[in-house]
């Protein structure tokens, strides 16, 4: 289990990023976390990755206190940051140093067979579309097999087909191992199609402002009222984590549909 | 789905014509440096033809013939090999002691920021003195023998070495590095795997720019008194009115120096086939 208790961190430059935020989260659970720019959402990822130490509270990992990267905890960044000197194959092969040659380039195989780049395995990085790049990150950290994946707005800048794609497939490569993924997005729909659980995070501090179970069954349907239904609510939710710190209530007027955040 | 259907289709379309794309590739690569050639083999083949027709007597610029004829006399005479392998070793021991010595202090200033603050300044300094002006200091010191020559070579190339390596260790993407420390890359390892491959590009350069800075030097350090060299030839040219010594020891210099540039481009190529650069299309074909 992955818990959060009280983390909060604030940076050198006296930026108070996030403060307090607690959370238990089970093993193979997806948990979706959404709230408006700047309200700590990365600052948070970056914490529970061990990239950044939080300033107060802890981070524990199976009671192992996270302070530093850790082989269990995999994480995936907006971009696919790719390393541009080694070939498709090797990329994703990047996280097993420690394998036997060839064990590693049968888990490569089996890796890239599964994200559908098989054909690409001798590419360079430089040679992939922005989707494919994608799925080669999703790859490399899913390959050393990590407990916990954390996705920071990992389709982001991705077009909506290629997103939707990728959420399914993600949940695909989920299905095999079941890690728990722990996933940043802005996109309403996104955490709605993945999500055990939205938190919903209020800015200015960072902190947990609201959680929607989401009780649907996968595979999801898009387009199914129940579906409608949570959208709408994590959509009130957000209006209302940003509406406090909006002194003017005509804002509020719009239903928010507009996801301009 | 639409999409995943038609990528395949586009790449078939790019693989079913690497033949008529292989040669008019290389159609292009030859073209492209005869096209370079075409400016000075014209102009020198009008010399000639002037000369030859009277209309200069050609003392002062030798036309190409007596300046291959004069090459061709140093070469059955032994000296031209001696100079050039005198020229040759002057440059690479100073080279290969300035890129030894600028790859050190540069890794050291880029890796390290107290040694940056510490170490950068009076570098810098240093810099900003135009090398020549050493000469009087290191003939004192060194002798006029080949020690100071070299390190006047040495002291040329550091500095773009020096300066190459810092910077392209400062600049290496912070976002990269981060993929490091989530593999939990160990300090050596994170240098070789990140590190390493991701300043080599810029690193070649500043080799290039070495080099070249390198050639220009030995010809300083050769006028300063030598009894061989290529310098030596250009002196000797001088002080007996031999035009065409001159001029074939420039020749000389310049095929060494593109040589040897050629020679850095070739050996790193392969390194470097990853590059997503304007030019880096040649080498990955
Ligand atoms: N390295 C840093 N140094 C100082 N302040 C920072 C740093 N990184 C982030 N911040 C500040 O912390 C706050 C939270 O930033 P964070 O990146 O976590 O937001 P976010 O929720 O991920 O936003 P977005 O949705 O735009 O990505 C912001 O006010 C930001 O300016
Ligand atoms: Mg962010």
């Amino acid at each position: 289990m992955l818990a959060l208790d009280r983390v909060g961190k604030t940076y050198p430059n006296g930026v108070h990023a996030l403060e307090r935020f607690s959370a238990n989260i089970k093993l193979g659970e997806i948990v979706a976390i959404i709230g408006g720019s700047g309200c700590g959402k990365s600052t948070l990822l970056r914490a529970i990755a061990g990239l950044d130490r939080a300033t107060t509270g802890t981070v524990t990992l199976d009671d192992i206190a996270i302070t530093a990267p850790h082989a269990k905890i995999g994480i995936i960044f907006q971009e696919p940051r790719l390393l541009p000197w080694l070939s498709v194959a090797d990329n994703i092969g990047f996280g097993l140093s420690e394998l036997s040659a060839a064990a590693r380039r049968e888990k490569v195989a089996r890796a890239l067979d599964r994200v559908g780049l098989a054909d690409k395995a001798n590419a360079w990085p430089r040679e992939l579309s922005g989707g494919q790049a994608q799925r080669v990150a999703i790859a490399r950290a899913l390959v050393p097999q990590p407990e916990v994946l954390l996705l920071d707005e990992p389709f982001s800048a991705l077009d909506a087909f290629t997103r939707r794609d990728l959420q399914d497939h993600l949940l695909d490569l989920w299905n095999d191992t079941r890690p728990t993924l722990m996933l940043v997005t802005h996109d309403v729909d996104e955490a709605v199609v993945l999500a055990d659980r939205v938190l919903v995070m209020r800015p200015r501090p960072g902190r947990l402002f609201e959680e929607i179970k989401v009780n649907l069954a996968r595979p999801r349907d898009r387009n199914s009222p129940h579906f409608d239904n949570f959208k709408r609510r994590v959509l009130t939710a957000l209006d209302r984590s940003l509406d406090r710190n909006v002194p003017d209530a005509d804002a509020k007027s719009t239903t928010g549909e507009a996801m301009w955040w | 789905m639409a999409m995943t259907v038609e990528l395949p289709a586009l790449e078939r379309t790019d693989a079913t014509t690497p033949e008529t794309k292989a040669s008019s590739a290389r159609l292009r690569r030859y073209a492209g440096p005869a096209l370079g050639l075409l400016l000075p083999v014209g102009l020198a083949l009008a010399w000639e033809i002037a000369v030859w027709a009277g209309l200069s007597n050609g003392r002062l610029v030798p036309p190409p013939t007596k300046i291959f004829a004069t090459m061709v006399e140093l070469a059955k005479s032994g000296e031209l090999s001696r100079h050039i392998i005198a020229t040759l070793s002057r440059v690479a021991s100073g080279f290969i002691l300035g890129v030894v010595a600028g790859t050190l202090f540069g890794a050291i200033s880029g890796y390290w920021g107290l040694a940056r603050r510490l170490l950068d300044p009076t570098v810098q300094a240093l810099r900003a003195i135009p090398s020549i002006a050493w000469v009087p200091l290191f003939i004192l010191w060194l002798g006029i023998f080949e020690t100071s020559k070299i390190a006047l070579i040495a002291v040329g190339v550091f500095f773009p070495v020096y300066l190459g390596v810092m910077g392209a260790i400062l600049s290496v993407d912070r976002k990269i590095v981060e993929v490091g420390r989530t593999f939990r890359l160990s300090g050596p390892a994170m240098i070789r795997r990140i590190l390493l491959p991701a300043v080599l590009p810029a690193y070649v350069v500043a080799l290039r720019v070495g080099l070249g800075l390198g050639w220009m030097f030995v010809v300083a350090a050769e006028f300063m008194g030598a009894s061989e060299g290529l310098g030596y030839l250009l002196i000797d040219g001088q002080q007996l009115g031999k035009p065409a010594q001159i001029v074939a020891a420039i020749v000389i210099f310049a095929i060494l120096g593109k040589t040897t540039d050629w020679l850095i481009e070739i050996a790193t190529a392969p390194l470097l086939r990853w590059q997503d650069a304007f030019g880096g299309k040649s080498g990955a074909a």
